[in-house]
């Protein structure tokens, strides 16, 4: 883990609300792991925080991350030019891939919104010769991605776009229409809508992981802010930042 | 050459520069991070005698120039941390302070006790003011006649360094600095947090779970200069100024208002290595202005009148 003062190469709006930044890091290029994060420092003074980001995408030593422009740090960022600099910590957390294994036939990826960050990255590293499902769900179609990922079926609130209801709804209308054999799911997205892709996972006898979200501080352990309640087990607590962000949903309360 | 280092009873600081409880772990997370030898000292997390589990989520919340927060002592207890941590917290060049939080006089003593015969352990901060615990921090804190009682009885069962971290959620915070200085502790860290609140107006809920809990960051640096100045004339042990120091021009503040030493506290949730650039900019302060010894810049404030800090609101 390193902290990093990079250069924005390019924006690039993916829809009319999504922006994705890139910049250029040789270090964070060649360790980062998909579902890993990095913590950005937008400006000097204000906001005081670093604020999380997904690993949206490594391209040669180019990183990327989305983002909807809606609070304070996001605005700040989509005001940045190409050239300007952003100071970086990561990468952060652990990954989606330290969960793949032999044990499933097909794993499900489940993204909410701006929660499909990860699973681009992901896609790119996933095993070729496994099967993978991705099921994006968002309020309308300006907050669905489907850059870089496979086998993409997407949901909307508003039938904007594809199938017209909550992810969860478009992945049980898919599976009583088509078998995928054991399945694991990778969750990403708003805590409800986790909780609920979840609880019908364990329904069906598959695994799930979830990559959580929480209010960080520093996003590498020392503020002990981040706590995510554990289901069981001997430690009442976690911390998403550095024992997550990715966790066995059965592991924690969600 | 500019002599940087600071001495407190019988344990030499390479510089004036701390890193605060709670914001640096047990020096394990921040290796890659930071250059940990060019820090005076750290004060370690909170240690009880057994593992607290701390608050429930959410703990922090931002706010203007600051943060809140309500962890709740989480720590492994003092046990493990000897156990697991100090072998590995010793071996870096700096001084380590054992930061302890306790419910009880009793678990204080019993806590220092285990500590004060571990050779890593160079000295004692005690947190006698977080306000998050109801047990624990606050009815000590807020109570001159406990905070000399643990003083006193922490006094009489160890040699090395010891600091009292005082809350700034009292009315004179210098009462609280003469009894500790009175029952012989070594130093004074001045401030902890300091109690806020902040609300979710869409929930209409409190934004951490324990509804108030400690401010920190740039927020507060005003309110720990006034605290430092009001303690510095009132008591001749040194005093660490702590609240919201993120550059070395605000670490020089408190040298010129008069603390002896600083500590870095929730910075290093932005940039964990502030210490060493403020190490390092303190230095080259003092060569710009001629200043061969940071001791000369401490308690070297220009005053028009001296009037106390209390007189001048009255």
């Amino acid at each position: 883990m390193k902290q990093e003062i990079v250069t924005i190469h390019s924006f690039e709006h993916l829809t009319a609300e999504i922006l994705e930044l890139t910049f250029v890091s040789d270090y964070l290029s060649a360790i980062a792991k998909p579902g890993q994060f990095i913590n950005i420092r937008v400006d000097n003074n204000f906001p005081l925080l670093r604020r999380p980001f997904s690993i949206f995408n490594v391209d040669g030593n180019k990183i990327s991350i989305v983002f909807n422009v809606i609070g304070t740090g996001t605005k700040m960022l989509a005001r940045k030019r190409v050239g300007d600099t952003i100071d970086i910590v990561g990468p952060c957390g652990n990954s989606f891939l330290s969960f793949v294994d032999g044990s499933f036939d097909t794993a499900v990826f489940v993204a909410g919104g701006i929660g499909v960050a990860p699973f681009t990255f992901f896609t790119k590293h996933f095993p070729q010769g496994k099967n993978l499902m991705t099921y994006v769900g968002g309020r309308h179609k300006e907050l669905i991605v489907e850059k870089g990922l496979r086998n993409v079926k997407v949901a909307t609130d508003d039938g904007s776009m594809g199938f017209h209801g909550t992810v969860l709804d478009l992945i049980k209308d898919d599976h009583a229409k088509n078998k995928y054999g054991t399945m694991r799911f990778f969750l990403c997205g708003p805590t409800r809508m986790m909780k609920a892709v979840a609880d019908y996972a364990h329904e069906h006898g598959a695994s799930c992981y979830a990559s959580l979200e929480c209010d960080m501080a520093c996003g590498i352990g020392l503020c002990q802010g981040c706590n995510i309640e554990m289901a069981g087990g001997d430690k009442k607590y976690r911390l998403v930042c550095k024992e997550g962000t990715i966790f066995e949903t059965q592991s924690v309360k969600l | 050459m500019i002599q940087e280092s600071f001495k407190l009873r019988n344990v030499e600081f390479k510089n004036r520069i701390l890193v605060a409880s709670g914001t640096f772990g047990y020096g394990d997370e921040v290796p890659d991070l930071v250059d940990i030898a060019k820090l005076g000292g750290i004060m370690t997390k909170s240690l009880s005698m057994k593992p607290r589990d701390g608050n429930p989520n959410p703990r922090i919340a931002e706010t203007a120039s600051g943060m809140l927060n309500s962890i709740g002592l989480a720590n492994i207890g003092v046990h493990k941390f000897i156990a697991e941590k100090l072998p590995t917290l010793k071996r870096h060049d700096t001084k380590i302070i054992a930061n302890i939080a306790a419910s009880s006089v009793e678990e204080y003593c019993g806590v220092l006790e285990l500590l004060d015969v571990q050779d890593g352990v160079h000295g004692f901060e005690i947190n006698v003011s977080c306000p998050n615990v109801k047990e624990g921090g606050l009815s000590f804190g807020t109570d001159v006649k406990l905070v000399s009682l643990i003083t006193k009885e922490l006094r009489r069962r160890t040699q090395k360094p010891l600091i009292v971290k005082l809350t700034p959620n009292v009315t004179h915070i210098s009462e609280f600095a003469r009894a500790c200085e009175a029952e012989g502790a070594d130093a004074v860290s001045v401030i902890n947090t300091v109690i806020g609140m902040a609300v979710n107006i869409n929930k209409r809920s409190p934004k951490i779970a324990t509804t108030t809990g400690g401010l920190s960051g740039p927020a507060i640096k005003p309110i720990a200069l006034a605290k430092v100045y009001e303690t510095v004339n009132a008591v001749k042990i040194p005093v660490i100024g702590i609240g919201g120091i993120v550059s070395w021009e605000d670490a020089v503040e408190f040298f010129i208002v008069g603390a002896s030493m600083v500590q870095i506290g929730t910075a290093n949730f932005i940039n964990p290595s502030t210490g060493v650039t403020v190490a390092e900019g303190v230095k080259q302060y003092c060569g710009q202005n001629g200043i061969d010894d940071v001791s000369k810049l401490v308690k070297s404030l220009r005053t028009n009148k001296n009037v106390s800090i209390v007189d001048s609101w009255l």
